[in-house]
């Protein structure tokens, strides 16, 4: 496309009848605009957080800003107390994502394919979630934790147990708390998507199953699950990126003032680094490289897996 | 596709492209428009507005702000536009808020968090209001207006103590004495307990964790004395030295008195458990009165300082943070906001300020006192007492070292407060971080 704005028709003939004068400057603009916005809003940032994260800087002064290499890195991986709690909740995060709603909502999604009666209602109260924003479950959710106006608790002591549940403040506790109230969301998210795809299914191919014997079991492993490969790959890179990027939740659990004992995660002390009357721009940038490095790794490694054994 | 194909509707097509076009054209104007919008902002200089950053967003501090702003308006022809941020939003964003186009005036504090932004050159200095409002503070006070380089960037409004409240009537009932020493202090809590009540009300959930604060610093300030306080906030210190590490264990004996549940319980919960008598005491600020809407309950509630720990130190130091003005560093109109400041720092604003808002005491020594409640005259008394006035943890020191180091420390090892030198050592490995020479 680089040939495309200004180059006079003059050399290649058969070119210009192709595309006259107009074509092109309208080609150059709307690729152009959308590039340019690419490269400015997101390119542009993540190789100044790359650059930054090699800095020391408060975010004031520009002048301020020191080179270090890579003493943010070494201070990271070896002196700084949240950091390994939060590579380790965001595996838990993953895995717990990646084995209990993901599944769950995929199950849904077989079930209420069926021409069960209510369909549209089931979808539509487990879709629910999905269309509030994560600060409004995260408000939801918190009502519900309350340790003592608590709905949870309510129930508790109600049923005649005297114990006083600290869900969101017990450090021991409250990332499950608070993965709950994510799967809630994440089953929602998941059940239409993979519903979408059963709608597209041939039922041939279950009608086929169906005449060879296959009971319903086997005819979702072996027919249904392969068949929706497409489908598949979609839903397990939302799963990991979601785990990966996880934040409005357990921001808003949290309180709103970063990462808490017991809750840190990755995305959360990036912020807590950046955000704040005393920055230090340039470790939380190094911060976030390094989760823009894992996720970098999980997606692409399983793009290029996949797509390689699709094209053997 | 084939060139038939292509071309011909290209050319058949017109409208499509023209709406493509005008849809891209649509999505570059709205990528334009922060640019646009950011090179407006600055522009907007009226000399007969006063624009002000106030972060009162709860009910009684912006009605107070509101009736003092309102007076100057009258008095003085101009307008002020206020423009007011929720308490901890206000506080999280103040760096970029002051780079970006702030209010003319804003609030804030005093203390370290107040020098830092001097000494960034985010605000500017107050001398000449000095001049005029100065011989109204005491010198403690214009102490803490000023910046590390002497000159002033602040203009106090009010403060109020940090103390041990509880119910006058609870106390009655029950017979409890007012300790004064830590043994007195742990005895009653005990009893409390065994009374069936939560000796210390606590609530530092979700954004809240702030509040833990006024305990650990008084804690420390009894066991080590003010000068190691201060030390210790200004990263001049080892966290992990052995007087922390005490502060620590006397703290713990405290925290296994306090309310349950308190890791995830709003301060405000909190102080409502005091107030229905279902907690004995609380370690908090004055503020508690913001919560308080029923006036029987106000004229029962009382406070004592909290308790000598090392004779040495007795009860020498009291907690009372400071709030007050400052001036951004290019005001859109210099010359209103000063005559603002000015009028902020007056005595006249500070009575119609706490008029509206009982809970806080006013700083300027010309602001008749006469109106005050019985709380705040003895709070006024506790402060003209102490020998030494600090102003707040994360005030006295790197809020960001308070906020991302110290108190997920503290709060984590509340929740357990057993490894005390484990929680200690971590804070120390940031402390680098946040202080270099």
């Amino acid at each position: 496309m680089s040939s495309a704005p200004t180059t006079p028709p003059a050399p290649q003939g058969a070119r210009p009848r192709r595309l006259g004068t107009g074509d092109r400057i309208f080609l150059t603009v709307i690729i152009g605009i959308p590039l340019a916005a690419l490269l400015f809003f997101v390119w542009l940032p993540a190789l100044a957080s790359l650059g930054l994260s090699f800095t020391t800087w408060d975010g004031v002064d520009l002048a301020d800003i020191h080179w270090i290499g890579l003493d943010n890195y070494k201070e990271i991986f070896t002196n700084y107390p949240p950091f390994w709690p939060a590579v380790r909740h965001n595996v838990i995060w993953l895995l717990f994502t990646a084995l209990l709603p993901t599944p769950f909502g995929i199950f849904l999604a077989y079930q209420l394919d069926r021409k069960i009666r209510f369909t549209r209602i089931y979808q539509t109260a487990v879709f629910l979630p999905m269309v509030l924003s994560l600060a409004v479950v995260g408000f939801i959710w918190e009502i519900i934790y309350n340790p003592d106006t608590g709905l949870l608790n309510g129930i508790l002591s109600a049923t005649g147990s005297s114990h006083h549940i600290d869900w969101l403040g017990n450090s021991d506790l409250n990332l499950w708390a608070v993965l709950v109230a994510s799967s809630w969301r994440h089953t929602g998210y998941i059940m239409i998507l993979y519903l979408a795809g059963l709608k597209g299914f041939d039922p041939a191919l279950k009608e086929a199953a169906a005449l060879d014997g296959a009971n319903g079991r086997q005819t979702f492993l072996r027919v249904v699950f392969p068949a929706l490969k497409p489908v598949n790959v979609i839903i397990l890179v939302i799963t990991v990126m979601e785990s990966l990027r996880s934040f409005d939740v357990v921001y808003v659990l949290g309180g709103g003032v970063g990462s808490k004992p017991g809750m840190e995660l990755l995305s959360l002390l990036i912020t807590d680094n950046i955000i704040g009357e005393s920055s230090h721009i340039g470790y939380g940038s190094a911060l976030a490289v390094v989760l823009l490095v894992v996720s970098l790794a999980a997606i692409g490694t399983f793009l290029v897996q996949n797509f390689r054994k699709e094209d053997q | 596709m084939t060139q038939q194909s292509r071309n011909p509707m290209a050319a058949r097509d017109p409208g499509r492209r023209r709406v493509v076009g005008g849809l891209f054209g649509l999505g570059a104007a709205a990528l334009a428009a922060p640019v646009l919008t950011a090179c407006g902002g600055g522009a907007g200089a009226d000399p007969k507005t006063v624009t002000f950053g106030s972060n009162g967003a709860d009910a009684t501090p912006k009605k107070a702000y509101a009736s003092a702003t309102d007076a100057f308006a009258r008095d003085s022809g101009l307008t002020v536009k206020t423009n007011t941020v929720d308490h901890d939003t206000f506080q999280k964003s103040i760096s970029t808020y002051l780079q970006g186009t702030p209010d003319d005036v804003f609030t804030w504090f005093a203390g370290y968090r107040m020098q830092y932004f001097a000494k960034k050159k985010l605000c500017s200095p107050l001398d000449d209001v000095w001049d005029k409002i100065g011989a109204d503070f005491s010198d403690a006070t214009k102490q803490l207006s000023r910046g590390e380089d002497g000159k002033y960037y602040f203009v106090p409004l009010y403060n109020y103590p940090w103390a041990v409240f509880y119910r006058k009537s609870l106390f009655k009932e029950r017979g409890y004495q007012v300790p004064q020493k830590w043994n007195e202090f742990i005895a009653l809590t005990k009893r409390m307990k065994k009374d069936g009540l939560s000796p210390i009300a606590s609530g530092y959930g979700g954004g809240d964790s702030w509040s833990i604060l006024g305990a650990f610093d008084y804690v420390n300030m009894r066991t080590n004395g003010y000068d190691f306080h201060m030390s210790l906030m200004r990263g001049k210190v080892s966290w992990s030295d052995k007087r922390t590490l005490a502060t620590l264990d006397h703290w713990r004996e405290l925290a296994s008195y306090y309310q349950q549940g308190a890791a995830g319980r709003s301060w405000q919960d909190a102080a409502q458990s005091l107030l229905d008598k279902k907690s004995g005491m609380a370690v908090i600020g004055l503020f508690l009165g913001q919560q308080i809407t029923d006036e029987k309950i106000r004229a029962d509630i009382d406070f004592f300082p909290f308790p000598e720990i090392d004779a040495a130190h007795g009860q020498d130091a009291v907690e009372a943070p400071t709030d007050g003005f400052m001036l951004s560093r290019r005001p859109r109109n210099e010359a209103g906001a000063k005559k603002f400041l000015e009028f902020l720092g007056g005595a006249h604003a500070e009575e119609l300020y706490m008029g509206v808002d009982p809970s806080n005491l006013a700083v300027n020594e010309k602001a008749t006192t006469g109106s005050y409640n019985a709380l705040q005259k003895k709070s006024d008394d506790l402060i003209a007492s102490a020998k030494h006035i600090s102003q707040f943890a994360d005030r006295d020191s790197d809020p960001g070292f308070i906020s991302t180091v110290v108190l997920p420390g503290l709060t984590e090892w509340l929740g357990h407060p057993d490894d005390g030198s484990g929680t200690l050592t971590k804070i120390e490995s940031q402390r680098s971080r946040f202080f270099t020479a």
